[in-house]
């Protein structure tokens, strides 16, 4: 859909036009990587979790669809298998997918091309905005020409995003119930390759401070403050490791 | 689940409202409070700092306090998963496959071993 609009945006340069579509068609190819692979799995994880709780193949799909991020897909399926009202239910949601919004900032700066990016262009690409997508991004768009990031980033995210759900409607249909060390297997495989992933797409030695320290923070929150315990580890695991990152490295200067 | 609020379209409003708006709200937020930042600011560093912490957290929470089948692994397993996953990726030069073979290698076969 983006290749499309940039049809309409840049039509009075045509060559931006082709660098758009050209780096689209690469971001897409991009898409088939493991990291790709790795979210199908965890997808088929939660289909069983969701078959077992009696969730129809439209819903999970529109789950999917519409909210694209796994522990949030997760979290919603336990309210909804809990007979929760709409609005605990909406609460608990938005608990856990307040990640998304340092995300986004995090991300904005390396997709945006100074001014000749739309704002409507990054409300639409900030959709693919989840862990496996961040990361990817992370990694690989800073090394990019800044006209190219965006219909890249485009281009691999709804690849990612439709060929998932493919195969979540496929393993839906076609999947036995997984049960036993499989099942267990496929859950723990999103924190383990978030782990990972986490820690190749650090730059500097705040963001692996930063990764260590949440993982450490965490449970403590969770056991001290629970439901506020994401948003807390988030600002005081990211701020200490931010602060002593920069008394480390600027310590000459300060 | 939807016999408990009886009508057809009952899922749908909840994955519209709690689903939908719930997450995606944070993403829009997100690119309007992203606003003029650059990249090679230091504001940029902390909200990335933020963000990967928080990340990290879940991290912790899925493999410490689990929903379903992960959660009926004794949580020393799931502790030694991770533990052996971070070992198997570093041997093999920080190969993000390795650390999650090993990692699901301990899992599994451990738990098939003590059923």
């Amino acid at each position: 859909m983006t290749s499309s609009d940039m049809d309409i945006d840049e039509g009075e340069d045509p060559s931006e036009f082709e660098g758009g579509a050209y780096w689209f068609r690469q971001g897409a190819k991009g898409a088939f990587c493991l990291p790709t692979l790795i979210l199908m799995m965890a997808f088929v994880g939660f289909t069983s979790l969701a078959r077992e709780v009696g969730l129809t193949l439209t819903e999970v799909l529109l789950m999917s669809l519409f909210m694209w991020a796994l522990p949030s897909i997760v979290v919603l399926t336990g309210a909804m298998s809990a007979g929760a009202g709409l609005i605990p239910a909406a609460i608990a949601v938005a608990l856990s997918a307040v990640r998304l919004m340092p995300m986004t900032v995090a991300l904005m700066p390396v997709l945006r091309d100074e001014k000749r990016t739309k704002t409507w262009h990054m409300l639409i690409v900030s959709h693919f905005v989840a862990v496996t997508a961040w990361v990817f991004a992370m990694r690989n768009l800073p090394s990019m020409p800044r006209a190219a990031r965006l219909p890249f980033f485009a281009g691999f995210g709804s690849t990612v995003h439709f060929v998932v759900l493919c195969s979540t409607a496929l393993s839906y249909i076609v999947l036995p119930a997984v049960e036993g060390p499989i099942a267990a297997g496929l859950v723990l495989l999103t924190p383990i390759y978030f782990m990972f992933s986490m820690y190749q797409a650090s730059r500097t030695s705040g963001d692996r401070a930063a990764l260590i320290l949440g993982l450490i923070l965490g449970p403590v929150f969770y056991h001290f403050f629970p439901g506020a315990d994401l948003l807390l580890t988030g600002f005081v695991g990211g701020t200490v490791a931010f602060a002593g990152w920069l008394f480390a490295t600027r310590r000459a200067e300060l | 689940m939807s016999e408990v609020y009886g009508s057809w379209w009952w899922p749908y409003v909840m994955i519209l409202v709690a689903g939908f708006l719930a997450t995606e709200c944070w993403r829009w937020i997100g690119v309007f409070a992203s606003g003029k930042l650059r990249e090679d600011s230091l504001l940029f560093a902390w909200v990335r700092a933020v963000a990967t912490a928080l990340i990290a957290g879940i991290i912790a929470r899925l493999v410490l306090f689990p929903e379903g089948v992960l959660g009926d692994v004794p949580v020393w397993l799931r502790l030694a998963a991770v533990a052996g996953g971070v070992v198997g990726y570093k041997l093999l030069n920080d190969r993000l496959m390795a650390g999650i073979i090993t990692a699901e290698f301990v899992l599994i076969g451990g738990w098939a071993f003590l059923i």
